[in-house]
């Protein structure tokens, strides 16, 4: 009986070696991807979609297609980044070389989301400012576009060191406006729709992965 | 008694579809020539011209087969449409289950050249074919104590996978007042550019209300109840602050979401100018008089 559960451990403890062998694997590979490389996989999806919206592969409807499929890129990379910091902790994968390419991604789809709205879709002004105003979807969603700006704007090597421990509180914003971004797809439904409310609860989930206490993750990281 | 309502384009006026997509892509081309210029192009061209079947066919709301525009096209064939009967009851004098082959046998299909106005401020223009609802309703024999008609689509979980989700309390129902469902506009439309309806646009028998956003144009009908009270219509029972039992079109009241002042007509690509929406969707003529002295506001 004894030997049988020994077994059993000793077993399991392999297929954790493995899997720790792994991760230290994958992120070998992760160091050796230069930062560049995933700016340019990230953006481009952004020209793929102007060019089906442009010749119909948005379908006969292409103005708010395009917006809608900017929008879903802007909070997929926005979870994605939210992962970066659990993905380390719970998993030990090292994704923080690329948090910030995936932030200042996200900032852009936001940034052309927001573009192709003015632009394309609403098109008069009086409307516009009539639609900041008035919908509370919108304000939500330009509230969280703007709380990303003074982000953007600090990410990069000079403001990190100039900010100094100012920066990390700075960037906590980030939560802020995930949280308005989900809300966002969230008010803007018709009817009940499940697929805005899986990003609002990754969103939230992430969130509350970062309230586990520290110890409660170490004694899991040694064990 | 059909043909009560005529439209002020004769029926060859409807182009035929391949010479109008064609023309279409030649308006295409031109315009993305001159982006800017062809704005009040566009603005001046008054005249009805229909949307491609394309257009109507490819997007749609159906929310029984998902929420995605493109959904009802790609899963609405599962519906079995044949055969189809219609249950008329309540107040009417011979109610009972009508099959869609007697009905038409009694009916006069005509086509409707009408413009089309979503809620969501999008907006296309389509042939119908059809027959006016009041040659129907008066087929069952409509008695004095009916007030309103109620409708409601076939709820059919295996072959409308959308059902499977409660995005709407589902089946789907709508409503008119008795005045408004016997008025010469309202039909129930059988077919576009002269085909049978697609599945997705509603097949094989829907109610089309030219001066009401879209939702209220219930698709799939099976059931048709004359009573004397407002019945119950399924986006104002997901949220009545936005949708009303009326929802006439109406440039004047907003969706608390978005304004209703401006629509974008289907088909104009990237770069398609809204342009400004009809009070009662430029039938304001044929049907004000029903709301005189309704505070439009209130009853949206």
């Amino acid at each position: 009986m004894k030997a049988w559960i020994c077994r059993k451990t000793s077993k399991s403890d392999a297929i954790r070696k493995e899997l720790l062998f792994m991760i230290d694997q994958i992120n070998a590979t992760l160091r050796r991807i230069p930062t560049w490389l995933v700016y340019v996989l990230l953006s481009l999806p952004a020209p793929y979609f102007l060019y089906l919206g442009a010749t119909g592969g948005l379908g006969v409807e292409p103005i708010n297609a395009l917006e809608r499929k900017l929008g879903e890129v802007a909070l997929q990379l926005i979870v994605f980044g939210l992962t970066v910091t659990p993905l380390k902790r719970w998993a030990g994968l090292n994704l923080q070389k690329f948090r910030r390419a995936i932030g200042i991604m996200a900032f852009a789809y936001v940034a052309m989301h927001l573009l192709v709205w003015l632009v394309l879709d609403v098109q008069i002004l009086s409307q516009i400012f009539a639609d900041l105003v008035k919908r509370p979807y919108i304000t939500v969603g330009l509230a969280g576009f703007l709380l990303l700006v003074p982000l953007a704007l600090t990410s990069n090597n000079v403001s990190v060191k100039k900010l100094g421990p100012k920066w990390r509180v700075l960037h906590r914003l980030t939560y802020v406006a995930a949280i308005l971004g989900a809300a966002h797809y969230v008010m803007l439904a018709k009817g009940f729709q499940v697929e805005p409310l899986i990003y609002l609860g990754l969103v939230l989930g992430l969130l509350a992965l970062r309230r586990v206490p520290k110890s409660k993750s170490r004694r899991r990281a040694v064990a | 008694m059909a043909f009560r309502w005529t439209n002020d384009l004769r029926p060859e006026d409807v182009t035929p579809e391949a010479v109008f997509m064609n023309r279409r892509q030649l308006i295409g081309g031109l315009a993305a020539g001159t982006i800017l210029g062809s704005a009040g192009m566009a603005q001046a061209q008054e005249a009805l011209e229909p949307n491609s079947w394309e257009d109507i066919t490819t997007y749609c709301n159906f929310y029984e087969f998902g929420t995605g525009k493109d959904d009802p096209a790609k899963y609405a064939s599962s519906l079995v449409t044949d055969p189809w009967s219609v249950t008329i009851d309540g107040l009417v004098d011979r109610p009972g289950d009508y099959s869609l082959g007697d009905i038409l046998s009694q009916m006069t299909v005509e086509e409707r050249l009408y413009r089309f106005r979503c809620v969501e401020a999008w907006s296309m223009v389509v042939p119908w074919n059809g027959f006016e609802l009041a040659d129907l309703l008066e087929l069952a024999g409509v008695q004095s104590g009916a007030k309103y008609v109620a409708f409601e689509t076939a709820y059919r979980p295996k072959e409308m996978p959308g059902t499977l989700f409660p995005v709407l309390d589902w089946p789907y129902v709508e409503g008119l007042r008795l005045d408004e469902a016997m008025h010469p506009l309202t039909i129930m439309a059988t077919g576009l550019y002269g085909k049978p309806l697609p599945n997705q646009n509603g097949a094989p028998l829907r109610l089309v209300v030219p001066w009401k956003y879209g939702f209220k144009s219930i698709k799939s009908v099976v059931k048709i109840t004359l009573t004397d009270t407002q019945p119950p219509t399924s986006w104002n029972k997901a949220n009545p602050r936005e949708y009303g039992f009326y929802s006439n079109v109406n440039p004047n009241v907003d969706h608390p979401r978005w304004s209703q002042a401006s629509e974008r007509a289907i088909g104009g690509g990237l770069f398609a100018r809204r342009k400004p929406t009809l009070m009662y969707n430029g039938y304001e003529e044929e049907v004000a008089g029903l709301y005189e002295g309704m505070d439009l506001s209130k009853n949206f």
